[in-house]
């Protein structure tokens, strides 16, 4: 059994909190992991990226080999795109369909959609949407997370926990705020 | 015991902690800077009272990490690669010096410079040098190997580099703690003389450091972290550095390689193995993540006939940049799995000045007042404002090394490109910008300094800058006339009269520092927040 995910968006969207939820998940359940970041220059408001890589056997490399990846998970839809060299051709693409707009060339929108709807496996939902709905407008990265763990292995309850111990520090409102948009991104992926 | 998911980074400090350490002395650096900031977050590195605040500049680090050394204490330097060039006068001499306490000098590697102004491979400096290198393969050797790193240096006398990449650096995995140490007392070097490098001890000193080589080369043969594994396929054998070695097994499901490897993770090269290697197989492939230092070294000048060397310099694997498991792949002869291309309409997503820094106020405001001195050039330096390099600002002309800034203004003043215009952020002011600016007041050279002070070391994640609260008086104490010295608010609101100070000093014919100050606003709104919490609980 092997997982190997890409996280991404741009720089303080949340991608890497989320790479740390299902690390803290996939180490209480006793796996491998392995787990590459951007750090530095590219996290100010550039595109930013995390291998993940979960496996019940010791792990190799700390990148994900190109045409490997089973799922992309971002939070930006053209950052989705960026990283389709590495899925593989069974693999998912969960992905916020709402663009963040911090370049001038960002291209149509329409576009940008429409090459997601071409990749055989891909869920598009707006992610910032269904955040705004259950009260927690910065929680995207939690309804993405949630729509994907359907196709993670990993027990929604085990990505509650680990929820729980990560932002456990910020308060029980934070980490309700977070439980509620990781249900509502699984609702809509149960859909 | 109990596994902890930790960066790179992260196990080298904790390694570190558990091994005694009594200081870390660094000046921040991407992809190293995690490392030092691990052990003054640590509560544990507080109870054992383990020195921690961040230094000048990576020289300054150096040196005082060879004084405790001296003391007889264990000491760690960290430092991006190209700090190891700040600090390479002390590099290169406390190799002959030799050490006391157990010296490890750590230099993160940014290979396909995702944060660098160069790839530079740090296992150069270490061969230059003399001294043995480490470079763990994952994130439970990082750990393990700082330990040995102590043990080889207090053993042998000499500082040990360990060097890590990127991705190394900024990777995460499970680490096991092993017990702790207490750290070592305080002692004094048994010979008076060996810190003395008149030349006369020189000589000896360098004469002892050639002799310690057949050491360090048994010990690459024997610790362990170098290893022969054989394989049934002579037709290719492989030597694999530091992580390159992931990227070889990722290639075989089974981790089982059927050509014999050389696992190199301690240089100097265990020769014995190498030499095995040569004779028993047809053809050699090398795997190095950098560059091709021992690939060079294998070849030589004079491989005609020789066996067939293969890696980055024969095109088996590419010049520059990191390395991949399907690259390894290729190189290895195997077809290797593809994804879909990458649709031709995504743009790239560069990185930018973030919303409300206050280093965009003072580049429109710069920009405004260049527009009355045609001609002119506007030389940078190292930091966040590097970016004023790109669109909107496309303010700055120049970005080569910590410091730089001041003196390429300065020799271009002295060839007439007037006005000569240097910008550069406060933490590399005190970095390596002080002398420079000595050096145009001693030759009253007509130069404008724009020291942007946002009070911290902004692009490496908000360190505390050496300069705070200490620039205007530095620039004074140098010799800038305290008329010259202006300090600005960079906010929309003073734009005209913030346009008025630039051109007013851009048109005086000598040395003037204009200082725009505003906190960093991600270091603002990180202090709002702390803040914030407090006041909660």
């Amino acid at each position: 059994m092997k997982i190997d995910i890409i996280l991404c968006g741009v720089g303080g969207m949340g991608a890497l909190s989320s790479a740390a939820i299902i690390s803290e998940a996939a180490l209480e359940m006793g796996w491998y992991m392995k787990q590459a970041e951007t750090h530095g220059m590219s996290q100010r408001g550039g595109d930013v990226q995390s291998h993940l890589r979960l496996s019940d056997e010791p792990i190799a490399s700390d990148l994900i080999p190109e045409g490997q990846c089973d799922i992309i998970l971002s939070v930006e839809p053209m950052e989705a795109l960026r990283y389709l060299p590495f899925l593989h051709k069974d693999g998912w693409v969960i992905t916020n369909e709402k663009p963040f707009v911090n370049i001038p060339n960002y291209p149509d929108f329409d576009a940008v959609l429409a090459e997601v709807k071409k990749i055989p496996h891909h869920i598009l939902l707006d992610a910032d949407a269904i955040a705004k709905e259950v009260k927690n407008p910065k929680g995207a990265n939690m309804v993405v997370l949630g729509a994907a763990s359907k196709y993670l292995k990993i027990d929604i309850e085990k990505l509650e926990n680990a929820v729980r111990s990560i932002f456990g520090k910020k308060g029980d409102a934070v980490v309700e705020a977070n439980i509620a948009a990781l249900r509502a991104g699984r609702a809509v992926a149960d859909k | 015991m109990e596994k902890l998911l930790l960066l790179g980074d992260e196990a080298i400090a904790l390694g570190a902690i558990d091994a005694g350490l009594s200081g870390v002395y660094a000046y921040p650096g991407t992809p190293s800077t995690e490392i030092t900031e691990y052990i003054q977050e640590s509560k544990l590195a507080k109870e054992r009272g383990i020195r921690s605040e961040w230094c000048a500049n990576e020289k300054t680090a150096m040196e005082a990490a060879l004084g405790m050394s001296y003391a007889g204490k264990r000491a760690l330097y960290c430092c991006k690669h190209v700090g190891i060039n700040v600090a390479a006068d002390c590099f290169v001499n406390s190799a002959i010096t030799g050490t006391n306490g157990g010296l490890v000098y750590l230099a993160a590697d940014d290979p396909s410079m995702h944060s660098s102004q160069n790839e530079q491979d740090s296992r150069f400096y270490a061969d230059f040098a003399l001294i043995p290198a480490l470079e763990p393969s994952n994130q439970q050797e990082a750990y393990d190997m700082v330990r040995y790193g102590f043990e080889l240096s207090e053993k042998h006398k000499v500082p040990v580099m360990m060097r890590v990449t990127t991705r190394m650096a900024h990777s995460r995995a499970g680490v096991e703690r092993r017990e702790m140490l207490p750290q070592n007392e305080k002692s004094y070097p048994a010979d008076k003389m060996q810190y003395i490098l008149l030349p006369a001890v020189a000589r000896r000193q360098y004469k002892a450091l050639l002799d310690k080589q057949a050491h360090l080369i048994e010990a690459s043969e024997t610790s362990g972290y170098n290893r022969y594994i054989d394989g049934t396929d002579k037709k290719l054998g492989i030597i694999a550095c530091g992580i390159a070695f992931n990227y070889l097994m990722e290639n075989y499901p089974d981790r089982k390689c059927p050509h014999p490897v050389v696992k190199i993770s301690q240089y100097p090269m265990p020769e014995k193995m190498i030499n095995r290697l040569f004779d028993e197989c047809d053809e050699i492939l090398v795997l190095e993540e950098g560059q091709p230092l021992y690939e060079r070294l294998l070849r030589g000048l004079l491989n005609r006939g020789g066996k067939p060397i293969h890696g980055r310099l024969d095109g088996a694997l590419p010049r520059t940049g990191e390395l991949s498991p399907n690259l390894v792949g290729k190189a290895l002869g195997m077809t290797v799995s593809e994804g879909m291309p990458v649709p031709s309409l995504v743009a790239p997503r560069p990185p930018k000045l973030c919303d409300g820094c206050p280093h965009i106020d003072s580049y429109t405001a710069l920009n405004e007042a260049m527009k009355s001195f045609p001609g002119g050039r506007v030389f940078s330096d190292i930091g966040c404002y590097t970016l004023g390099a790109l669109p909107p600002f496309e303010a700055i002309y120049s970005t080569v090394d910590m410091g730089a800034s001041i003196t390429m203004a300065k020799g271009a003043s002295e060839a007439d490109l007037l006005p000569s215009v240097a910008v550069i952020g406060d933490s590399t002011f005190t970095h390596s910008g002080m002398t420079g600016l000595l050096d145009c007041c001693v030759d009253n050279a007509n130069v404008t300094i724009v020291i942007l002070d946002n009070e911290i070391t902004g692009m490496t994640g908000s360190q505390k800058s050496s300069a705070t609260g200490r620039i205007e008086s530095i620039c004074q104490g140098i010799g800038v006339a305290p008329e010259h010295i202006r300090v600005i608010n960079p906010l929309k609101k003073y734009f005209e009269e913030n346009v008025q100070v630039f051109k007013e000093e851009i048109g005086y014919n000598g040395v003037s520092v204009i200082i725009p100050r505003r906190e960093c606003i991600v270091a603002l709104n990180k202090r709002l927040k702390a803040a914030k919490k407090n006041q909660t609980k």
